[in-house]
């Protein structure tokens, strides 16, 4: 109950945050604009749109869960609030957790808006073009889906950041590297690969193992070009995700536990 | 140990410290700085403790280990009846932290709303808390301004208010009339005199002696980390030296130069002369001299030392 309380105030103080519009706004500006870019091709309108339309929500949306999943804990304990919270009969782990939640729970409303922002623009190219709107692909919710469950991954992966770090600075550029490494995880397999019986093959083997494969999430190529995502493959990414987000979770609240708020 | 306290706790304590330490980390090299040495502290049910001492004695940094924020290097200390750390105690602890950090987007209806619910309040029960709490601190017009709109002195009274909205036995305040104007500082003053007359147990640290001379029961001085005194008021007070100071006028100038050499401070004004008597005792004697020197008595005032000249002494000896 606890930790719902603190994810509802975390939602509220996003929703009030200045960031948080900016970056919705740009994001359904880049959508907007996608329908003006796929005027200059000759047919296949709808691919450009899904294509820049996936790409803006999942750049934006992972802005939003780098830049206030660090500011989650950090700035509670930048502006002292955080005294008051863990004076009241709520444990550490639940704080952490609510505010992981709440954020969720944010970045879950604004990637609706941006799903909502490019069905609507999709629906308005199709009705351009005399089509029938009901030929529009479905299937860019579930790259939408599965653009949610990396954001949720990156998410706890600044959270943790955020436990153990006072400077923000640099839990965004720890958080930005996991995210950029995330996605190239298996380049450092193959790069790993080329130094083979060495330590350099250990180490970039442990940074493979160690980072989540974000790659793992992205399915837009297929949804853009209309090739199958099966059901099986979303249910192993999720658990996938849900794994590595509770081993995530779990660290931060070790480590949080520890902490000293001086 | 924490069971035999246990025991005894049921009466009349309530916070125990027991050698508590801390040492802090500074700098690259991670040197070592003792915030807090070896504190041995009892405060007692329904009194007003106040906790002073200059900035940096280590009074934040033991009400921080109260409350469960920084852990202690050493030692051990009690809240209630339970070990600090047991999170379920605080359901029985109010909290004021030092300045007013409160989540400033919030109205003071959602502020107190929030911290209720942490309490597991809801409901018609919260509600009316939230309604005598916002009227207990004059906060009623203020119910759906913005916290950033607030001025200090609001800020400090809606924290008093989130610190009882769980009806504790215990009130912790952490410099609670710090920065705050004469009436500002007069309203906190009613507040926690009336927390008293509730029955509940009042902790603060300041560093304003006037508020702790004003509504303490007991007080302790905390200095560089160590516990230099503690006791009632008078007790500390009545345990120091005092002085008589004696106003004279038109004493000769021969029979001011002999009490001169008597032990005591001769200060001669335009139009009179203070003598000051470091022993109570020679008071008769000196003024007697100063009668038999011609002189007319003005006023005999027995000067009990103020706390702030204690503070100023101590702080004075120790560096």
């Amino acid at each position: 109950m606890k930790v719902f309380t603190i994810a509802g105030n975390t939602f509220r103080e996003a929703i009030r945050d200045r960031i948080l519009y900016n970056l919705l706004f740009f994001a359904l500006f880049m959508i907007a604009v996608s329908l003006l870019l796929a005027t200059l091709t000759v047919g296949e309108q709808s691919k450009i749109i899904i294509d820049i339309g996936l790409g803006s929500i999942n750049i934006f949306g992972a802005l939003i869960a780098i830049f206030l999943g660090i500011g989650l804990i950090i700035k509670e304990i930048e502006k002292k609030t955080i005294y008051n919270i863990l004076s009241k009969p709520v444990p550490r782990y639940q704080f952490i957790t609510g505010k992981y939640i709440g954020l969720l729970i944010t970045i879950m409303v604004n990637v609706a808006i941006m799903g909502a922002g490019l069905y609507l623009i999709l629906i308005i190219n199709e009705l351009r073009w005399g089509h029938d709107i009901f030929n529009i692909n479905f299937d860019i919710w579930k790259a939408i889906y599965m653009i949610f469950i990396e954001l949720m991954v990156v998410t706890a992966i600044a959270l943790m950041f955020s436990t153990f770090s006072s400077s923000s600075t640099l839990s965004a550029i720890f958080t930005i590297a996991a995210y950029i490494i995330g996605h190239l995880t298996e380049e450092l397999k193959l790069l790993g690969d080329k130094f083979p019986g060495t330590y350099m093959k250990g180490a970039v083997n442990f940074f493979y193992y160690l980072l989540p494969n974000l790659d793992n999430f992205n399915v837009k190529g297929k949804v853009v070009h209309g090739i199958y995502v099966s059901p099986s493959y979303m249910i192993m990414v999720t658990l996938y995700g849900l794994l590595y987000i509770c081993a995530v979770l779990i660290i931060s609240g070790v480590i949080f536990q520890r902490r000293d708020f001086k | 140990m924490s069971n035999e306290w246990k025991a005894m706790s049921m009466g009349n304590v309530v916070i125990k410290t027991e050698n508590l330490t801390k040492n802090f980390k500074v700098g690259f090299k991670g040197k070592s700085f003792a915030a807090l040495k070896g504190l041995n502290l009892e405060v007692n049910n329904g009194e007003i403790f106040g906790f002073l001492g200059p900035n940096g004695a280590g009074k934040t940094t033991t009400i921080k280990i109260l409350m469960g924020l920084i852990y202690p290097t050493a030692g051990k200390a009690w809240i209630l009846d339970k070990e600090v750390g047991d999170v379920e105690i605080k359901n029985r602890i109010g909290f004021l932290p030092e300045q007013p950090y409160f989540y400033d987007y919030l109205t003071s209806t959602e502020f107190l709303r929030f911290y209720g619910q942490l309490f597991g309040l809801d409901g018609d029960e919260l509600r009316a808390r939230m309604k005598n709490l916002l009227a207990l601190v004059g906060l009623e017009d203020a119910a759906d301004i913005q916290l950033r709109k607030f001025s200090k002195g609001m800020l400090q009274r809606i924290g008093i208010a989130q610190a009882v909205i769980n009806q504790p036995d215990l009130i912790v305040l952490d410099e609670p009339m710090s920065g705050l104007d004469p009436i500002g500082r007069k309203e906190i003053r009613d507040i926690i005199l009336r927390l008293k007359d509730d029955g509940k147990s009042v902790f603060f640290s300041t560093h304003i002696i006037p508020d702790v001379e004003m509504i303490c029961d007991r007080v302790g001085i905390l200095m560089k980390g160590e516990l230099v005194n503690v006791g009632r008021l008078d007790e500390i007070m009545d345990a120091k030296v005092k002085y008589v100071e004696i106003i004279a006028r038109n004493v000769s100038k021969d029979m001011l130069a002999h009490i001169a050499a008597m032990d005591s401070s001769v200060y001669e004004a335009w139009d009179h002369v203070s003598i000051k008597l470091k022993d109570e005792n020679m008071t008769d004697v000196i003024l007697q001299l100063v009668r038999d020197g011609k002189g007319r008595v003005v006023s005999v005032v027995p000067q009990r030392e103020t706390l702030e000249e204690y503070f100023m002494k101590k702080i004075g000896a120790d560096s």
